[in-house]
């Protein structure tokens, strides 16, 4: 190290010198490539990602801001049969996807129940991961074995999980059900009632979600100054007022973090409500992410279109989540 | 403690030996909850196919689930396809989001603003805007049914939310480390990889974890893109066990716990740095 840095350290001398001296760039020309030869580096660490996200996601979505404007489905979209090459015989229709999206009482109902659905699990999960992060946050036996163990839903796959789930839910032979039947109580048709069914599905993402909120809020905690605690309990503060006055305050920055994300990351929750229950009992428990997934791989023909314009609106409702999103961590004083 | 003056409040490190019940009562019943599903699972794979749904612990304990789906199934395609489809997004994506991570923490250049309005947005993407756009372009690329197409679109769900969470890890790297580099003549590349990578592993275990998990769970992307059996990754393949046609819960649940086991392996390397690196930015003093 120490011999490489001589010579390196003239040389890093030598090329802002240049810099420095260069000649006054008048017009735009001179600007760009002062700021091309200041920020190359810059551009060329950021490059690869902004590069996978224009043609992996640019481009997609513009087709699909596309295709929500015309009539596109299974049956008109170019296709190759055999050697037979068929051309795309849809056409623009304008408006009137959306037109018909929003005058349908479905979107409605999906809109309704992605909200429930959002704020409650969101809700539980974070009350419950606060709840055991405090309690996990103290000198405690066993510590170790109960942050394993609740970590646990995490550490296996989501869908292995929510296979797992549909086992212990089968309503004629599942576990839960021979458990209740154990104490007299009939079965419960935990996945094939319409209620049910949006109970469980809440209930297992909760439980995938707990450990998440679990990690984050320890973390938080053990990010908060002894100190203040000491001073709080100099002042003969009781263990409500610091959690009221210390605790709560001081998780502020990453409980609306992890609030966020994971409101985002439940919205869009496709797994759990695609494995466990397949949108059903009829629709009942069909998000508007499964929803358009299903206008445009399950049902017969298959609307592209439909599926397109669904999304679109969908990526119109998050983007106010963005919105809000940056406003908090402007809050917590990000500035860009 | 009880015979204390009347006025003093419990400190932080005690409690009395009902909170300590009750507190220990808590954790196990939620204990409980987190852990018996997993194991209600390990517990059925052992179970003939007939008694998968018998409530006895173990009756006729047997391999065979195990011994059918490694020898009579695509099951092992389906890992390798995985494996290598989770692999190739982990390096890469932590590799690209850590560069982005660091130049959108150190550098204010010129499009630093949209570049962070994009990963945000990139974020909450759902899956249903692009899938069937990206159907169409992987299909032009000739890329549907091939691994490397997968990859690309997985880079996608992982990226933005890893270059996040890095950012928030270099932020709490001090800056003076930069400059010190700086002074003893690395470049920006030099101090990046040779200064700040280093100090930087806790958050690179977290995003390869997050880049892991993200590809090893992914449901949609897979089942739509990837067809024909020895094509699909686990998460399709598992779904061929039980769907409308064959309720086939013994290879089930040892097909999941094969899955489950390298990640959980995983995760118990990483979660050390778990706490640390997902909430980087809040534990800076």
């Amino acid at each position: 190290m120490a011999v490489e840095s001589g010579p390196r350290a003239v040389k890093a001398a030598d090329t802002t010198g240049v810099r420095g001296r260069g000649p006054r760039p008048g017009k735009n020309p001179g600007r760009l490539r002062r700021a091309l030869s200041t920020h190359w580096y810059a551009w060329a660490m950021v490059a690869p990602v902004v590069v996978v996200i224009g043609v992996i996601v640019g481009y997609p979505l513009a087709r699909g801001v596309f295709l929500s404007t015309t009539n596109a489905n299974e049956a008109n979209v170019e296709r190759t049969i055999g050697v037979n090459h068929i051309p795309a015989t849809y056409e623009s229709v304008g408006l009137d996807n959306y037109k018909a999206i929003l005058d349908d009482g479905v979107f409605w109902d999906r809109l309704t129940w992605t909200v429930i659905w959002t704020v409650s699990c969101v809700a539980l999960s974070f009350a419950i991961g606060l709840v055991l992060a405090n309690m996990l946050n103290r000198r405690l036996k066993g510590r170790s074995f109960y942050r394993m163990a609740l970590i646990l839903p995490w550490a296996v796959p989501a869908f292995v999980s929510v296979f797992t789930w549909r086992l212990l839910f089968n309503e004629k032979n599942g576990v839960l059900n021979k458990v209740l039947e154990g104490g007299g109580i009939d079965a419960v048709p935990w996945l094939n009632d319409p209620t049910w069914a949006k109970f469980s599905v809440i209930a297992v993402n909760v439980w995938l979600g707990v450990p998440f909120m679990l990690v984050a809020m320890l973390g938080g905690l053990q990010s908060i100054p002894g100190e203040l605690y000491e001073a709080a309990e100099m002042d003969g503060a009781s263990a409500w007022q610091r959690f009221r006055h210390v605790t709560l305050p001081g998780l502020r920055s990453v409980a609306t973090t992890v609030i966020l994300i994971s409101a985002i990351w439940t919205f869009n929750m496709f797994p759990v409500i695609f494995l466990l229950t397949r949108g059903g009992p009829g629709d009942a428990t069909e998000i508007l992410v499964t929803y358009a997934y299903r206008l445009s791989f399950v049902v017969s023909p298959r609307d592209f279109a439909g599926s397109a314009a669904w999304g679109v609106l969908i990526l119109l409702l998050l983007s106010l989540f963005a919105v809000v999103y940056r406003r908090a961590l402007r809050k917590q004083g990000e500035v860009w | 403690m009880t015979t204390m003056p009347s006025k003093k409040v419990r400190g932080r490190g005690e409690r009395g030996p009902l909170a300590s019940v009750a507190l220990h009562t808590t954790l196990l019943i939620a204990s409980l909850i987190a852990v018996l599903p997993p194991l209600w699972l390990l517990v059925t794979s052992f179970k003939p196919q007939s008694e998968a749904f018998s409530t006895a612990l173990v009756k006729d304990f047997t391999f065979g689930n195990y011994d059918h789906v490694l020898n009579d199934t695509k099951f092992l395609d389906w890992v390798v396809n995985s494996l290598f489809v989770v692999g190739l997004t982990t390096v890469i994506g932590v590799f690209i989001s850590a560069t982005t991570g660091y130049a959108v923490s150190r550098f204010k250049f010129p499009g630093m603003r949209p570049l962070m309005w994009l990963l945000l947005i990139t974020q909450m993407f759902p899956v249903a805007v692009l899938i069937v756009p990206l159907y169409n372009l992987l299909a032009s690329m000739e890329l549907l049914n091939q691994p490397m197409g997968l990859v690309l679109t997985y880079l996608t769900i992982a990226v933005p939310f890893s270059a996040w969470m890095m950012k928030g890890y270099f932020d709490t790297i001090p800056v003076e480390i930069d400059e010190a580099g700086r002074v003893d003549g690395l470049n920006p590349f030099g101090t990046f990889w040779r200064l700040i990578m280093p100090l930087a592993k806790p958050g690179l275990a977290v995003t390869a974890f997050y880049s892991f998990i993200t590809g090893w769970a992914e449901v949609a992307y897979a089942s739509a893109f990837m067809t024909g059996e020895e094509n699909l990754t686990l998460a399709g393949g598992l779904q061929t066990f039980v769907n409308q046609y064959t309720s086939d819960w013994g290879s089930l649940t040892a097909a999941a716990v094969i899955v489950a086991v390298p990640a959980a392996v995983i995760f118990g390397f990483v979660q050390r740095h778990l706490v640390s690196g997902l909430t980087a930015g809040a534990t800076k003093s």
